[in-house]
């Protein structure tokens, strides 16, 4: 026998509009019912701890990549490796994936009436759908960070991490910086997933609005490639992707980090306010509804653009930023800081006496493009001569490198000889060959 | 003091642009009824069951649900549940989770037991805890219809509530609705489904092109309608079509008239209830045995037909 609802007319539950915790929870259960949300918090939370510990033990690491040349030196190599794919790739994905589909989903499922019937306000569903979404994100982006520590920690170890001037961190600093760097990429990842709030409310059921932070992402990306000026650099929110390499110098690219974050966060705001305000406006009568391509563009991305027009003329004005912010004498600071304390190390791997930095006193001189170009700006035609002194020593030591820099003032540098110092990929020590640490390095020339 | 009707709409007014969905509606429902809402496509059906749960605001004026004014937008007093265009579920959800996530959305306190209840109303007991991404269209429309009832509604808005349905499930849907209305609910449902809404219906609104042309009892339509088109069979086809020539106020009709498939030895024939009447005496009185005479279309279609078309044929 089947059980009845007894006697339905007398208790009607009133219909006040469901709280945002209400709503946030019914969004959360809608979107890890997904399969392919599962599927993604596995991989972020397995995956990258795979790749970690089994790329840690290659003798062929992925050096294009910053810190991967020393993936099997430290275990914490491994998470700022995976942060900068995280960067490029999978976190502008994830975000597509969440974020750019956490409105379009009722409008491909028919929903949205049956929604609105149940929670009876509009600003509250809002809330509850970006809430949701960002807590998922949230998810993936920490089992991207913790997995891949994990793989490298239990794959290589806990052990002190050469940072992007040459210094040494300890583990216990890598640790705390590579947490600060993670969530440094939580600023962008806020920003493309306010993108993927907008393009999902502005473009319904489209394709591309579930694609628009991915898209954004990757125009971004590009856009960094090139030799734009720093303001305008400083003005893209994926700049946080890249700008968390500062934090891994002594002293701390503190500046660009805070201007990067200080960006993502008022493109956060924006977007989401332009989100609001669009869904805010939307027909929810109109079943057909798949997004207005004007008012998408009015409301949608010309204040975004005019966004980086404002952020790049303030800039502009604060912070010497007008050029590519890479300099002749930056590029030679750079480099003498790095090669000293990555001399220091060489020293301690062959134990010879121990010397300073101030005892070695190093310099560099530094040529773009055989001195035919201008002596600033990216490229991989700086030539660099070090100097140092040994105390003790009335020679003057000497090395070249060089430089490939790219317009983010990242760079690699390449030991072009001696062969005793930077010549090889190894070193002779006592306890048998060891990697060399000056034979090839990567550095940071901080833009502003 | 009297019990407020279900629905007073007065002057509803409602445009998509240059669209008038709605154009100067006035309807009273009363409650503990089941009320039909038929029309052609683009009726205004779906927009007034819509005004109805609060997913649209009336341009033009008032409209009070269970004795209380609707103003705004998402506004709709306690008790009112339903669904238009779709019972709106989520694919990747079992039944029983589609429900307990609903139930904990509203807050209204439906814990497991009520849900199997609803579950077991709607006849979908055995697939409860299969995803709704394998549910067919009869259903899902069950399942909205539980989702609605876990609400324990006073006034349920169902937009076609029967699409998709088998017979079985129209006998389960029917036996729920019918309940609630013994227990003093008022159900409002649109239907392109003639004889559901006969079965289940006390009253119907016919809308046409977004104006009522009819709102009332099905049988104060039956009686204000016109000739309705009959299937006789009888035992002598011949004598039949000439009685029935002879009888004032009977039409025969040939293939050319008829929407429906014609078999042979069936009569078609056109008249009002009394002229039918004295066409069966003198068949009788021809020792011509009838062996079948009914409506070709039922009395609420024919009523629809000729309303709908009088409505168009005005504009």
């Amino acid at each position: 026998m089947t059980a009845t609802l007894e006697n339905p007319a007398p208790t009607p539950v009133p219909a006040r509009p469901a709280s945002v915790g209400r709503g946030y929870r019914f969004e959360l259960v809608k979107l890890f019912s997904q399969w392919r949300i599962r599927l993604l918090v596995l991989a972020c939370w397995l995956a990258p701890a795979v790749f970690v510990a089994a790329v840690s033990q290659q003798s062929d690491l992925p050096v294009d990549t910053v810190f991967g040349r020393w993936m099997n030196a430290t275990g914490w190599a491994g998470p700022l490796v995976m942060l900068g794919f995280a960067g490029s790739y999978a976190l502008p994905l994830l975000t597509s994936v969440v974020a750019g589909d956490v409105f379009a989903a009722e409008d491909r499922l028919g929903t949205w009436r049956h929604l609105l019937v149940a929670v009876r306000s509009y600003r509250r569903i809002f809330a509850a759908k970006a809430l949701a979404s960002l807590t998922v994100i949230f998810v993936l982006v920490a089992g991207l960070a913790v997995s891949s520590a994990v793989g490298g920690v239990l794959g290589v170890g806990s052990r002190q991490l050469v940072g992007l001037d040459g210094h040494l961190l300890s583990p216990g600093s890598a640790a705390t910086t590579v947490l600060l760097a993670w969530v440094c990429a939580l600023a962008p990842t806020l920003a493309l997933a306010a993108v993927g709030l907008l393009g999902s409310v502005a473009l319904g059921r489209s394709p591309m609005g579930l694609l628009l932070p991915a898209v954004v992402a990757l125009a971004m990306a590009v856009a960094q490639l090139l030799p734009l000026p720093v303001a305008l650099r400083f003005a893209l929110p994926t700049y946080a992707f890249i700008s968390w390499e500062g934090l891994f110098t002594t002293p701390t690219q503190t500046g660009p980090v805070l201007i990067s974050v200080a960006v993502c966060l008022v493109w956060t705001i924006v977007a989401t306010g332009l989100a609001y305000y669009l869904f805010m406006r939307r027909d929810f009568t109109n079943l057909s509804y798949d997004g207005s391509a004007r008012r998408t563009i009015t409301v949608g991305a010309l204040p975004l653009v005019g966004l980086i027009v404002g952020a790049s003329a303030v800039l502009a004005v604060a912070t010497p930023s007008l050029g590519s912010g890479i300099t002749q004498d930056k590029v030679q600071q750079s480099l003498s800081t790095a090669y000293a304390h990555l001399y220091r190390l060489q020293t301690d791997e062959l134990h010879r006496p121990a010397v300073t930095e101030a005892q070695l006193g190093v310099t560099s001189a530094c040529t773009k493009g055989g001195g035919m170009v201008a002596q600033e700006g990216p490229g991989n035609d700086w030539r660099c001569v070090v100097s140092w002194h040994l105390p003790g020593v009335s020679a003057t030591g000497q090395a070249i490198y060089q430089l490939d820099v790219t317009s983010d003032g990242r760079y690699v540098a390449d030991g072009d000889g001696p062969k005793e110092v930077n010549g090889y990929f190894q070193v002779r020590t006592p306890e048998g060959d060891q990697p060399n640490p000056m034979w090839q390095f990567d550095g940071n020339v901080e833009l502003l | 003091m009297d019990t407020p009707g279900a629905v007073r709409a007065r002057g509803i007014t409602k445009c998509f642009g240059d669209v008038v969905a709605l154009d100067e509606i006035d309807l009273d429902v009363a409650q503990g009824q089941i009320h039909g809402v038929v029309g052609p496509n683009g009726a205004g059906k779906t927009t007034l069951l819509g005004l109805l749960l609060g997913l649209a605001v009336a341009d033009e004026g008032s409209l009070e649900i269970l004795g209380e004014r609707v103003g705004r937008a998402l506004e709709a007093p306690g008790g009112v549940a339903g669904f238009v265009d779709g019972p709106g579920l989520y694919p990747s959800l079992t039944a029983r989770k589609s429900l307990a996530a609903l139930a904990a959305l509203r807050g209204g306190g439906a814990g497991a037991t009520e849900i199997d209840d609803a579950l077991a109303q709607v006849g979908l007991t055995d697939v409860a805890d299969d995803r709704v991404r394998g549910f067919s269209l009869g259903m899902r429309q069950r399942l909205g219809l539980a989702a609605a009832l876990l609400t324990r509604p006073r006034l349920l808005v169902l937009d076609e509530p029967a699409n998709g349905l088998d017979p079985a499930g129209k006998k389960q849907v029917h036996g729920v609705l019918t309940r609630l209305v013994a227990d003093g609910a008022t159900v409002m449902l649109s239907s392109h489904r003639m004889d559901d809404l006969e079965a289940l219906c006390s009253e119907v609104t016919i809308l046409a092109t977004g104006r009522i042309v009819f709102t009332g009892p099905l049988g104060k339509l039956s009686a204000e309608n016109r000739e309705l088109d009959y299937r006789l069979v009888t035992s002598d086809e011949e004598t039949a079509r000439r009685v029935a020539g002879a009888t004032s106020g009977v039409r025969l009709l040939d293939e050319t008239d008829v929407v429906t498939r014609k078999d042979a030895g069936v009569l078609i024939v056109r008249a009002l209830v009394p002229a039918l009447d004295e066409l069966v005496t003198r068949l009788v009185r021809e020792n011509v045995a009838v062996r079948e005479l009914a409506p070709v279309v039922s009395p609420l279609e024919a009523a629809f037909l000729a309303l709908t078309e009088q409505q168009e044929s005005a504009r």
